[in-house]
């Protein structure tokens, strides 16, 4: 980062007044390429051809294509129907080349970085950050040092170019186009990203982390991470978003795959906190062998609706997994969350956290499903779903599953749903507290354990998002 | 000067209960006035009244706060504005760390936008001083507000609270309750200090047993919600002696 680069400051971020003023409203940007029309072999192989994809990439779009057009709307959905995929942009490329200086990037791109302090953020804490603006990584920029040890940190357009094995053996197979319709529905339209390779031994120290944008209404994104954590490897992987405030929706159809190869531990955090106007659908899913570790921290904060099942196949004896996910619905809004871990191991052990807070109308739903297959000896799996529930007009469900076909598995689920009582938030206010006021530290203190292990500076900015949330002024009423 | 005129409060239930009828009352900054009274004649309630707990109604009255008329305002309005009141019985709020409560209802009387900033270094000193000083020992700092307190702890809690936030009027509700003889005093003289710097206290009591170490200037006996009698300390003493008979009130066990 060059000094020239007026950059927003932590200290400066946290001085925001309202959450829609940390949002703004979408401005205009230069745009090279925009597709848009009937999701058909044309658009994708127009797609295909602006990156000049190899064949096998653009064979696996078609075949994804194909499951798209074959595979059905999932029923379970709530809300699904209000995405129109010919309206939306399948792809949209802002006028900008892939850089790694800021300076570089056009104002009203750079912008939309600076203004939540990611410059800085990166500077001081990040090993590594790929931006991605409506379907392209704009900025991509890896520390020196993790160069010499072999590190990859590459936008995916990249990495399919110059490392074709090893996103044949994983890209898109960790987490198959065939699992259900937004899953192809990503695969065949997927654009920019990031792929993350660590090399055997090595343990990264500063997290690396993924910035997601988008810039205008009826956009889609279809960004793809991959991360593969070599034997005894560790990374820690930060994916963050945001969006001005649209005049239209946008559409989000995110993928995550990792790999945890023997011994390795990847730990993936998401800070999501798209704006009102984003509907936010995602696949992630990760794969762990041997001894291996995965653990998820999903934090779902804005959005319109938001999707996502951060899930783990524990495919190697002792693997374990710890899925923390958290949904908070203030105002009309839909958090459909959940958890799968899939126990094909002997002796591997499961944890799976939700807690949901809905307040103003808000919807959480808990999806989970665990299962245990047979001769996954020994397994231990433990589910704890935490409901808060603010007020009268909120509302939370939970829909744990479980499939157990191993005797020796241990199985726990607890859920618990707590209302915040009159008399509590009398007590608060007593102290000279607002009701979002009091409300935004009751929030604060149930996630306030669960991201302990996050950068402080990360726990600052979540606080002060929370805080902006469930503050009166400019809020959603 | 706190003020009370003419107070008649209802609670809401199925339909409106009266709580409190007629009640007029002052405390003067630096004053302390006693409010006595069997179980369920309505002291907490015409605290809470005074506070602002959503669940009661102002049917018929003023409250005023050096001259301004907070009758109608929200709970926080009157906190920001200098009343405090302790708890008989404070909740428990999972979730919230008592000094986070503190740093934030600090922050917002600062104007500090942050509640959780910890913009100088001196206001957990200052806490753990004041925690000190109260006997509450500092590992309840970092505990949910009031989950796990003993009774005892509750009370230094609440009387801690009320030291740091330096209110202009305190309103505390059996503060003594639960405390063994060495912790009245401690908590007693913590209050008399406050008062010798210029808080007033509104202090309800069902025994006169604190009143032997803070000293009231005034005491109001309520009974089915009604101030019966005012008087001066000797009024404590009498009750202390006769209990509320002399009101028509037979208490079996005066527990409470």
């Amino acid at each position: 980062m060059t000094e020239a680069v007026k950059t927003a400051d932590v200290e400066e971020l946290l001085r925001y007044t309202s959450i829609d003023e940390l949002y703004g409203w979408e401005w205009e940007y230069a745009k090279e390429i925009e597709i848009r029309g009937k999701i058909g072999r044309d658009i994708i192989e127009e797609i295909s051809k602006v990156k000049k994809e190899p064949e096998w990439m653009l064979r696996l779009r078609l075949k994804a294509l194909e499951l798209f057009n074959k595979l059905p709307v999932p029923k379970w959905l709530t809300g699904i129907e209000e995405i129109d995929l010919e309206e939306i942009a399948a792809y949209v490329k802002p006028r900008a080349e892939l850089t790694k200086e800021w300076t570089d990037l056009p104002d009203e791109i750079r912008k939309a970085y600076e203004k939540l302090g990611i410059p800085e953020i990166e500077a001081r804490f990040l090993s590594g950050l790929t931006a991605v603006y409506g379907s392209e990584t704009v900025y991509s920029k890896m520390k020196e040092k993790l160069e010499e040890k072999g590190v990859i940190i590459l936008p995916m357009e990249e990495a399919v170019q110059k490392y074709p094995d090893l996103l044949k053996r994983y890209f898109a197979r960790i987490f198959p186009p065939s699992d259900h319709k937004f899953a192809a529905l990503h695969v065949a339209l997927w654009s920019g990203g990031a792929f993350v390779y660590v090399p055997k031994g090595v343990k990264i120290e500063q997290p690396i982390e993924a910035f997601f944008f988008i810039g205008g209404s009826l956009e889609g994104q279809f960004e793809h991470t991959l991360v593969v954590a070599d034997e005894d490897s560790y990374v820690h992987f930060i994916e963050g978003c945001s969006a001005p405030l649209l005049k239209k929706y946008s559409f989000h159809d995110g993928m995550v795959e990792l790999y945890a190869a023997r011994n390795a531990h990847i730990k993936f955090t998401t800070l999501q906190n798209w704006s009102r106007d984003i509907i936010n659908f995602n696949n992630k899913r990760g794969i762990a062998k041997e001894n291996a570790i995965i653990e998820w921290t999903e934090g779902s904060i804005g959005s319109k609706i938001t999707y996502t099942y951060p899930s783990t196949i524990l495919a190697g004896e002792g693997a374990k997994t710890s899925n923390i996910v958290i949904g908070i619905a203030n105002g009309p809004y839909l958090k459909d969350t959940g958890s799968k871990v899939i126990h094909a191991a002997p002796n591997t052990a499961s944890r799976i956290i939700s807690k949901s807070i809905s307040n103003n109308g808000g919807i959480n739903i808990y999806r989970g499903l665990v299962r245990i297959n047979k001769g996954a000896y020994n397994s231990i799996a433990n589910v704890e779903c935490d409901s808060l529930i603010l007020d009268e007009s909120s509302m939370a469900y939970t829909y744990p599953h479980n499939q157990i076909e191993e005797p020796t598995a241990t199985v726990s689920h607890e859920a618990k749903t707590g209302r915040l009582s009159e008399d509590q938030l009398f007590y608060l206010s007593s102290r000279g507290l607002s009701e979002g006021e009091a409300k935004s530290l009751i929030v604060i203190g149930m996630l306030k354990e669960i991201l302990s292990d996050l950068p402080l500076e990360f726990v600052s900015i979540l606080n002060r998002v929370i805080q902006l949330e469930f503050s009166e002024v400019g809020g959603i009423g | 000067m706190l003020e009370v005129k003419n107070l008649t409060v209802g609670i809401k239930a199925d339909k409106i209960k009266n709580v409190l009828y007629n009640v007029s009352l002052s405390v003067a900054p630096g004053e302390v006035h006693a409010i006595m009274g069997p179980n369920g004649s309505g002291k907490t309630s015409l605290l809470y009244s005074i506070m602002g707990h959503p669940r009661y109604v102002i049917l018929n009255g003023k409250i005023f706060l050096d001259g301004e008329d907070i009758t109608f305002l929200p709970p926080e309005e009157k906190s920001l504005r200098g009343l405090f009141i302790s708890f008989q019985h404070p909740v428990e709020v999972e979730g919230v760390r008592l000094s986070t409560l503190l740093i934030a209802a600090k922050n917002k009387r600062a104007g500090e936008s942050d509640l959780l900033k910890i913009s100088d270094v001196r206001m957990i000193r200052d806490m753990r001083q004041l925690a000190a000083r109260i006997g509450l020992k500092a590992e309840f700092l970092r505990r949910d507000v009031n989950v796990g307190f003993s009774g005892g702890e509750r009370k230094r809690s609440e009387l801690f609270q009320a030291l740091y936030l330096k209110p202009k009027y305190m309103l505390l509700d059996e503060p003594d309750t639960g405390l063994d003889v060495d912790g009245v005093k401690v908590i007693a003289e913590s209050i008399s200090s406050a008062v010798s710097e210029g808080v007033g206290v509104l202090l309800v009591t069902h025994y006169a047993r604190i009143l032997n170490y803070v000293r009231p200037d005034r005491v109001s006996v309520i009974v089915n919600g009604r101030i019966v009698e005012t008087g001066g300390p000797e009024l404590a003493q009498l009750i202390d002696r006769e209990g509320y008979s002399k009101y028509g009130v037979v208490e079996v066990d005066g527990s409470g």
